[in-house]
């Protein structure tokens, strides 16, 4: 195993509250897959991201969990061996490439500047600097562009050729296609690809059911902080356990499917005060409908259980205590 | 058929390029962004078009020139008989009540000071429609209608007090609550979460037919278009290079451009990678469009011809338009 996360949980201390925007989230990943994580704007998703790598952005913090990383735990590393690590062994690639460039300085010296952190002489950077580039379709002379003379596809374009450069173990990908246009995003998308096919394995981030499902080997699914369900892209699509996963999969507007798009009724909920029991209960569909799993979903958070070999469901139609 | 509710006729909108000052005073030639750039179509009554391409394609200009909100460059915008391009502010007036718009962003399209209640109020009052006490009562009756409720207590909220898809439905209340024929939605869900842009989708869809609406879709999102669209035009460089039936469109498209655009969008029932038409690089600057048709530097198939000649808009089966020299079939 790559990648272990085991019971993360992160708190943002805001003025107006806690906000408890990961909790219970265990997973792993293995050495070449690619796993997506799908959910909404608040579900999560981003959080355990940046947890992964102990980057989770002021006022939030990790509260609970640790990060096995070949074995060792990223969160209680020290800050300069876990720098070694990022950037060589897990590279990232966010959605707004202007976060992670530098304004004021030159793409090219920024690429040998990220090499040079991790003991790469100049001459030999500038020389991969230009391959990398070559392999992301750029001409070599944008290596002397600064990133605001970049498109948007360009400048994710250079992220991902940052994020190559030492053929890292793990690519975590924050919705980096969010910010582009179809076709620039599936340019993208084969580019990461690539890495996946050179034995680096991605952890992918989207609100995009169908963008999780074009590509990947697993699916992992959140809501309102939890890890509701997770198994292959197969079972995920094909056979969806948790009734919120099934509403996504209804909702989302695709150019194939024949069946009629259905809206998830109601909201998220606010995590500074998530609902008892199961978090998705206000919502769910099959809540309503029977009455026996009153004192049930809205008194107890599931357990998660492994329904069919490799597929995991938080949701008490499952059975569990 | 019936007569189409709005014709718009060879649309232009040009933006001119600042000149530095060496090159005003070398007497350089100005330059223009052409935004849009000799569009035309027809909307009929209660029909939807969706107008799709990427960002930098004109279809926001477009949009907006058409209500407008931007002035046009040249051009006909033909609205149930009278074209409005020739019309003062003045004689506008009683058009702008029948032509709405719904922006992309919820956040920006509200003003953060006004509850929202007395924003659906507004524009009844702007135009002389009700009085205070009915505007009100309007408003609430909006507000339900929309999904806002208990309609009372949204009525005195804030926007920032709403969720992005909530902000949304208010938009959508302040348009309709004039009853309008014709609507402008410019990106209207891409700024929603996925799993709530069906409802707001469905919500468009409810008052589309409940006041027999007219509307120009645009999106970048095909599959959205897909889902709410009668007919669907496909905008490069500021220019239409296909237009026609929605489904036709999707399931025969005949610009090589068109097709990729189609073949990039992700699907949960085609997973399977399927041989995709390359096309290379991004849509180039609107200050320096290619000559002959806008789209070769990018296209597989492009040859002498389409260097040199730009294609014209041609019929390639029954209301199914297409501008290229070599289409697909």
């Amino acid at each position: 195993m790559l990648l272990e996360v085991k019971n993360l949980g992160v708190y943002y201390y805001t003025l107006s509250g806690v906000v408890r925007g990961a909790e219970n989230v265990s997973f792993s990943v293995r050495e070449g897959e690619w796993i997506t994580f799908v959910g909404e704007s608040g579900s999560g998703k981003s959080t355990v991201a940046h947890a992964v790598i102990n980057l989770v952005p002021s006022p939030g913090k990790i509260v609970t969990g640790e990060v096995l990383f070949q074995g060792k735990n990223l969160l209680a590393m020290k800050p300069e061996e876990l720098r070694k690590i990022r950037g060589k062994d897990i590279s990232m690639v966010f959605q707004d490439p202007m976060t992670s460039l530098d304004p004021l300085r030159k793409v090219g010296d920024q690429i040998v500047e990220a090499m040079r952190v991790h003991g790469v002489d100049d001459d030999e950077a500038r020389q991969r600097a230009k391959e990398i580039l070559e392999k992301v379709n750029l001409p070599a002379d944008r290596l002397d562009y600064y990133p605001h003379q970049l498109s948007g596809g360009q400048r994710q374009r250079i992220s991902i050729a940052i994020a190559m450069a030492f053929n890292p173990k793990l690519l975590i990908a924050d919705e980096p296609t969010t910010a582009l246009d179809v076709i620039v995003q599936d340019a993208i998308m084969d580019l990461i690809d690539e890495m996946k096919d050179e034995g680096t394995s991605i952890y992918f981030v989207t609100h995009d059911i169908s963008l999780a499902a074009e590509r990947s080997d697993r699916i992992a699914v959140m809501y309102a902080g939890e890890l509701v369900e997770i198994g292959t892209t197969e079972q995920i699509i094909e056979n969806p356990l948790h009734p919120y996963t099934r509403a996504l999969v209804e909702s989302v507007p695709d150019l194939w499917k024949e069946s009629e798009v259905r809206a998830i009724p109601g909201y998220p909920p606010d995590l500074r005060n998530p609902p008892s029991g199961c978090r998705f209960h206000p919502r769910c569909p099959i809540f309503k409908e029977k009455a026996e799993l009153k004192g049930r979903c809205d008194v107890r958070g599931p357990e998660t259980l492994e329904v069919e070999p490799g597929h995991f469901v938080a949701c008490h139609l499952y059975g569990g205590a | 058929m019936s007569e189409p509710l709005l014709k718009v006729r060879e649309l232009k909108k040009y933006f001119p390029v600042k000149r530095s000052l060496l090159e005003a005073f070398r007497k350089k030639e100005e330059r223009y962004v052409r935004a849009v750039d000799g569009i035309s179509f027809d909307i009929r009554k209660g029909e939807t078009l969706a107008l799709i391409g990427e960002s930098g394609c004109g279809k926001t200009t477009a949009g907006r020139t058409i209500l407008r909100l931007i002035e046009p460059t040249e051009g006909e915008i033909i609205f149930d008989g009278t074209d409005v391009t020739q019309l003062s502010q003045d004689e506008l007036r009683p058009f702008r009540k029948r032509m709405q718009i719904i922006f992309q962003d919820p956040y920006s399209s509200l003003s953060p000071r006004m509850r929202i209640g007395d924003a659906i109020a507004h524009p009844l009052l702007v135009h002389g429609l009700a009085e205070k006490d009915e505007a009100k009562e309007i408003a609430l009756k909006m507000l339900r209608r929309v999904g806002l409720t208990p309609e009372d207590e949204f009525y005195d909220r804030y926007p920032h007090h709403l969720s992005g898809g909530q902000r949304q439905r208010v938009v959508i209340a302040r348009a309709m609550v004039l009853k309008p024929e014709f609507i402008v939605a410019d990106e209207a869900v891409s700024m929603i979460d996925v799993s709530m842009r069906a409802s707001i989708l469905e919500l468009l869809e409810s008052f589309k037919e409940e006041y027999n609406l007219s509307q120009l879709f645009i999106t970048h999102d095909i599959a959205v278009g897909k889902l709410i669209a009668d007919r669907i035009a496909v905008m490069y460089l500021g220019k239409i290079v296909e237009m026609g039936p929605i489904r036709e469109v999707l399931r025969n498209p005949a610009h090589p451009y068109t097709m990729a655009l189609i073949q990039a969008v992700p699907s949960i029932v085609r997973r399977k990678k399927e041989k995709k038409l390359r096309i290379t690089g991004e849509v180039p600057n609107a200050a320096e469009i290619p000559p002959g048709c806008r789209f070769h530097p990018r296209c597989p198939f492009a040859d002498e011809l389409c260097r040199g000649d730009e294609p014209e808009l041609v019929e390639v089966s029954h209301g199914h338009f297409v501008a290229c020299h070599h289409p697909l079939h």
